[in-house]
């Protein structure tokens, strides 16, 4: 039976993994192939490296890091972050990489979705959504939910319908879909569940839940509520409030089947 | 450990993970892009993602297809990894494309399938012992990204099933032909074991036929590591 996964994520910039608020208050956390290997050995079951600077000129420095962190753990790679073309696709895939995950560029041209699956098939091709809820006033509570797609980190609105973006991105070619809900990243408010059900009844690809886990439960909620087949978090895993291994023995506790790694206990 | 493995390089992709993987388990790696580096090799790992008929045209544009069909109708080592083990069988259904056919049957689409493309742990259950496995539980979990699988003719190469939504073959054996659906180089500690199995399988000369249980017991260090950048294209 397929595991659930989860993926602990690492923004890096510069080289180096960093935490804060998304774009603020950047701290040093470590080296991404050290803290990566570290990850790999408590357990995780495939890592997210989010390059937040996603500059140009430090393109050299990222796939530095995604080779040295590939010739150490052994687990499935994910690296988004500023990809615009299918050619800088390859770079990355050629540097390590397993998956590429598609953003700004992919709302801005949906076409690079199909160009990239095309060239390196569709599992190679993670499409990430970051979404917003459009009506979040209280006297609205009974009128259906509906959340438009933000880019550039959160900066610009789009006014595109999310769950129908998510499956003309899936239409087009992605392998997988990697949902972030704005409202609840970093908030610490759980996963936002409901988004998480409107996508993953819409798409029979699998759908990565992102932003706003806190503990444990919001792991479970997130795949016995929202459908999510993988769950992503960073800064509970960062800060070492809750360990890789006790979130999956919670959700393991709850029924959900997950990989349970003997050395991780250890 | 001296066994030299040549990864076999059809344009898809990471190649960076299976050098990396293969090296840490003692392998001396070449990455062949043609046919002379087969010629110095012990054995060869057909790595892989992506689809049957660009990685059949890539192999031969660089005049790989006669060595390898020569390699397998040879019974030398072989490992494919998940399209490495689709490209063994006749032709796959993906594309239409027509493959290696060093095993007969046809890569066909996983039907009845909750989520396509299958991708995450599954758990890889053995029809038989094979030294392939060698230490490794029977049911262990590997990492799987892929839509399609092989469907052999013949039940007797297939060495394992793995379930989503329907059971599939996720290995095969056919004398030193072997191949498996999963990413053994993404697959963590017992990924990493299958590698060694198969390196050490190839450094002892073995033969499938007299002794077809035990294996060489795997031995995972750091032999050689870093030197030789990976010639790929």
């Amino acid at each position: 039976m397929l595991r659930t996964r989860v993926i602990p994520c690492l923004d890096v910039a510069g080289g180096r993994v960093v935490k804060g608020t998304r774009f603020v208050d950047l701290t040093d956390a470590g080296d991404p192939p050290e803290l990566a290997e570290r990850y790999a050995r408590e357990g995780a079951d495939e890592l997210v490296f989010l390059d937040i600077a996603a500059a140009a000129e430090e393109r050299a420095t990222l796939l530095d890091i995604v080779e040295r962190t590939a010739r150490r753990a052994f687990i499935p790679l994910t690296v988004g972050g500023g990809v615009r073309t299918d050619h800088e696709m390859r770079d990355v895939l050629r540097a390590g990489a397993d998956k590429v995950s598609l953003n700004t560029a992919a709302v801005a041209d949906p076409s690079l979705i199909a160009r990239c699956a095309r060239r390196f098939g569709r599992q190679a091709v993670v499409v990430a959504i970051d979404a917003r809820r459009r009506n979040p006033e209280p006297d609205e509570r009974d009128a259906a939910p509906a959340w438009e797609v933000v880019v550039r980190g959160g900066r610009d609105i789009t006014g595109q319908e999310a769950v129908a973006w998510a499956e003309r991105a899936v239409e087009l070619g992605a392998g997988e879909l990697l949902v972030t809900s704005m409202d609840r990243d970093g908030t610490g408010d759980g996963f936002d569940i409901e988004l998480l059900r409107a996508i993953s009844r819409r798409v029979a690809v699998p759908v990565i839940a992102s932003g706003g886990a806190a503990g444990p439960d919001d792991f479970v909620a997130a795949v016995r509520d929202g459908g999510a087949d993988a769950v992503l978090a960073a800064s509970i895993f960062h800060r070492r409030i809750h360990p890789i291994a006790e979130v999956k023995a919670a959700m393991a506790a709850a029924g959900l089947s997950v990989r349970l790694v003997p050395e991780a206990a250890a | 450990m001296s066994a030299r493995i040549a990864i076999v390089d059809h344009g898809a992709g990471n190649l960076v993970s299976i050098e990396g993987a293969l090296r840490r388990v003692g392998a001396d790696v070449v990455v062949a892009t043609d046919a002379a580096a087969l010629a110095g090799a012990d054995g060869v790992v057909m790595p892989g993602v992506g689809t049957a008929g660009p990685a059949m045209e890539r192999l031969g544009r660089h005049g790989l297809v006669q060595p390898l069909r020569a390699w397998l109708a040879a019974d030398r080592p072989y490992l494919g990894i998940c399209l490495g083990l689709q490209l063994l069988f006749d032709a796959s259904d993906e594309d239409g494309a027509a493959t290696l056919g060093a095993i007969s049957g046809r890569t066909v689409g996983l039907e009845g399938a909750p989520t396509v493309p299958h991708i995450g742990w599954n758990q890889v259950e053995l029809a038989r012992p094979h030294p392939l496995f060698s230490g490794i539980a029977d049911g262990v979990d590997q990492y799987f990204v892929h839509s399609f699988a092989g469907a052999p003719t013949d039940p007797s190469v297939v060495l394992a099933h793995t379930t989503h939504g329907r059971r599939f073959v996720s290995a095969v054996a056919r004398g030193r032909v072997l191949g498996v659906q999963s990413h053994p180089e993404m697959s963590g500690a017992d990924g990493l074991r299958l590698l060694a199995n198969f390196v050490a399988l190839v450094d002892s000369g073995w033969t499938p036929d007299r002794s077809p249980v035990t294996g060489p017991s795997p031995v995972v260090g750091r032999h050689r590591a870093a030197s030789r950048a990976g010639s790929v294209s």
